[in-house]
């Protein structure tokens, strides 16, 4: 490998502002506690470093499991060429989430102690877990990526052994942390807007995760696509398209079923900050659902790429609306995250797309093209280098 | 027999002796800067509040039970067969989740601190494990705040209520349809909403909400793995027949 000079591009320099800001938030974090680094209170005790870093990020990271599922459980074969980048954000979603953890927790050192100290009436505890079993899952899944790439042959043949029970093992804990952060906020029920509050949150939580799996699937590749200048596989982002419009449609279905039986639809004839949200989160998913449904949206790349970023901002939009919008109202305060919380936020995202960019470009991720394009990637020089997915 | 404390807002003067007896407890630091604040802070686990010429009482109302205890992932908190809710510091990792879970806002936590802790009222545990009262009942002048068996002090304050129906709203506050009960009762000559308190609160425990969902985890894992192991034996075995066959022929 050549070394190269970094040339400063519009992302590079994004990058290193969002990461410089996000070095001063942990020095603020660190020696002046979450006081010092957050808007947090005593009446709204979670911010966006729950909300965003741990919730969505678990979501986002979805991918993995159902994919897992598709292309092993129902051996479709089609679908394997995306699977290793959605284990591999998967992977690294669980890790930044630990960080996020790290950031959130007023005592990170501590963060072992669930797995001594049980409780198995706190939803909390089961999520810890399970995360804490589902990475090692994942790290084993990612394993044979490196093994392949040295040429490991026979911790590859054993770890091809234990795959399948692996592989279960991994649907089933995802299955459970997923619809569990639903769970988590079942024990607030009058302190959350009704128009987010349902028993069935669990169930809400783990159909929108496959969601966003799915459409953070079409959205990684997508810009692996560009960045590593490999062809994209279009019939299988477009298969998995309709599926994804019929998940979406599945979700957004329930969704009203339940906000039906509740009787709370005449809420949103209230002006208020929460209706607007709540529509926003619902365009984001309805919008794509029923584009999605439409062949030449979705053999378009530029469409399809849009209809998957409106599905991820729309999950998004959800997590925060349930994890912290929702809760104003009923704790009877405001919340704005202060710049540091968001400093932070930003960082780890730009973390998780570094990280992944540099794995990406070092291992055989992309199993298909890696040969043929191996040595135009080298040369490649785009300036969106930074910033891929 | 669980402990508890009776607060009548109708005898009470607003003295603020509850409260320096508690920060005394504690060891906080009490002054009239303190005394000014009316809401509960890691400094202050206990307040007295002026709703117009009433007073009312805030502390850890110590649920018979607690949604901080179900929702506490290293079980930090504990119901007491005392009635005491306590804490172990020496847990908790800091998520907050029992700060969030709290339907009374009760568990505060030390923001400016470095390795904070969460803070809240205990109802004097180790206090009335020696057969003490809890400090605030201890210094309360006109025995607004009262602290004793749960069941006589139910008993006494449907006496108070039927001696002087006129004088008291014919209700007390956290006997079961607060969230399942409370350690703390509440007598109040007006209804609850006006001194403060919440009325909006499930009339359910809180962990049955959470409970009722995580005791599905054996069938989902069960279920699961056996429809998972199924579906993939039926299409691995397929795949397995068709190259054999193709082999042959």
């Amino acid at each position: 490998m050549k070394l190269r000079l970094p040339k400063i591009t519009i992302w590079r320099a994004i990058f290193a502002a969002i990461v410089l800001s996000g070095l001063y938030a942990t020095y603020l974090r660190v020696f002046y506690g979450l006081g010092g680094s957050t808007n947090l209170s005593d009446k709204f005790p979670w911010g966006i470093w729950v909300a965003f870093d741990v919730i969505c990020g678990v979501g986002l990271a979805a991918g993995a499991f159902t994919l897992v599922v598709i292309v092993h459980i129902f051996a479709i074969d089609s679908y394997k060429p995306v699977l290793r980048p959605a284990i591999l954000t998967a992977f690294l979603g669980y890790l930044l989430v630990v960080v996020g953890l790290m950031y959130d927790l007023g005592r990170p050192y501590r963060l072992w102690h669930p797995l001594v100290m049980w409780n198995p009436h706190s939803v909390m505890f089961e999520v810890a877990w399970c995360v804490t079993l589902y990475s090692t899952v994942l790290f084993l899944e990612f394993l044979p990526v490196v093994f392949e790439k040295f040429g490991l042959h026979k911790p590859l043949a054993w770890i091809h052994r234990i795959s399948v029970p692996l592989m279960i093992l991994g649907v089933l804990l995802s299955t459970l942390h997923q619809s569990s952060l639903g769970s988590l906020f079942l024990i607030v029920p009058e302190k959350m807007y009704p128009l987010w509050y349902s028993p069935i949150l669990p169930l809400l939580f783990y159909v929108s995760a496959i969601a966003v799996g799915l459409a953070m699937t079409i959205f990684e590749s997508w810009h692996s696509s560009r960045t590593f200048g490999r062809a994209l596989e279009l019939p299988l982002l477009a298969s998995m398209a309709r599926v994804l419009a019929v998940v979406l449609s599945a979700y957004l279905w329930i969704r009203f079923l339940d906000l039906t039986h509740r009787h709370v639809w005449d809420l949103l004839l209230r002006n208020r900050i929460e209706t607007w949200l709540f529509a926003l989160e619902i365009a984001l998913m309805l919008v794509p659902a029923v584009l999605l449904f439409q062949a030449p949206i979705r053999r378009s790349p530029g469409k399809l790429y849009a209809c998957a970023v409106m599905v991820v901002f729309g999950f998004i939009a959800n997590r925060l609306n349930v994890g912290t919008t929702g809760l104003e109202a009923g704790s009877g305060t405001h919340y704005v995250p202060k710049w540091s919380e968001v400093a932070v936020t930003l960082s780890i995202v730009a973390c998780g797309f570094a990280a992944f960019r540099m794995i990406a470009g070092y291992f055989p991720i992309f199993e298909a093209h890696s040969h043929e394009d191996g040595r135009r990637e080298s040369e490649k020089t785009e300036e969106d280098s930074v910033s891929v997915g | 027999m669980p402990r508890a404390i009776l607060y009548d807002s109708t005898i009470c003067i607003g003295c603020k002796a509850c409260e320096s007896g508690c920060a005394e407890r504690w060891g906080l630091p009490y002054n009239d800067r303190v005394a000014g604040e009316e809401y509960l802070s890691a400094h202050k686990l206990t307040a007295i509040q002026t709703h117009g010429d009433r007073f009312s009482r805030r502390l850890c109302m110590n649920c018979v039970q607690p949604a901080c205890a179900s929702a506490c992932p290293v079980g930090a908190f504990q119901k007491t067969s005392l009635g005491p809710v306590v804490y172990d510091g020496s847990k908790c990792i800091g998520c907050r989740y029992c700060m969030q879970a709290c339907p009374f806002q009760v568990p505060t936590y030390e923001w400016s601190k470095r390795l904070p802790l969460v803070r809240k009222c205990d109802m004097c545990y180790a206090r009335q494990s020696a057969g003490k009262l809890t400090a605030c009942a201890e210094v309360c002048p006109t025995g607004a705040t009262k602290n004793g068996d749960r069941d006589e002090l139910i008993a006494e304050a449907r006496q108070r209520i039927a001696g002087k129906p006129d004088q008291y709203y014919n209700r007390i506050y956290g006997i079961k349809k607060e969230v399942g009960g409370t350690s703390v009762l509440f007598l109040s000559a007006v209804p609850f909403e006006q001194i403060g308190l919440r009325t909006n609160v499930p009339q359910e425990p809180l962990p049955e909400t959470t409970w009722r969902v995580l005791e599905l985890l054996p069938d989902v894992v069960s279920t699961g793995s056996v429809l998972l192991g199924g579906i993939w034996w039926i299409t691995n075995r397929r795949a397995e027949v068709a190259r054999k066959e193709g082999k042959r022929q």
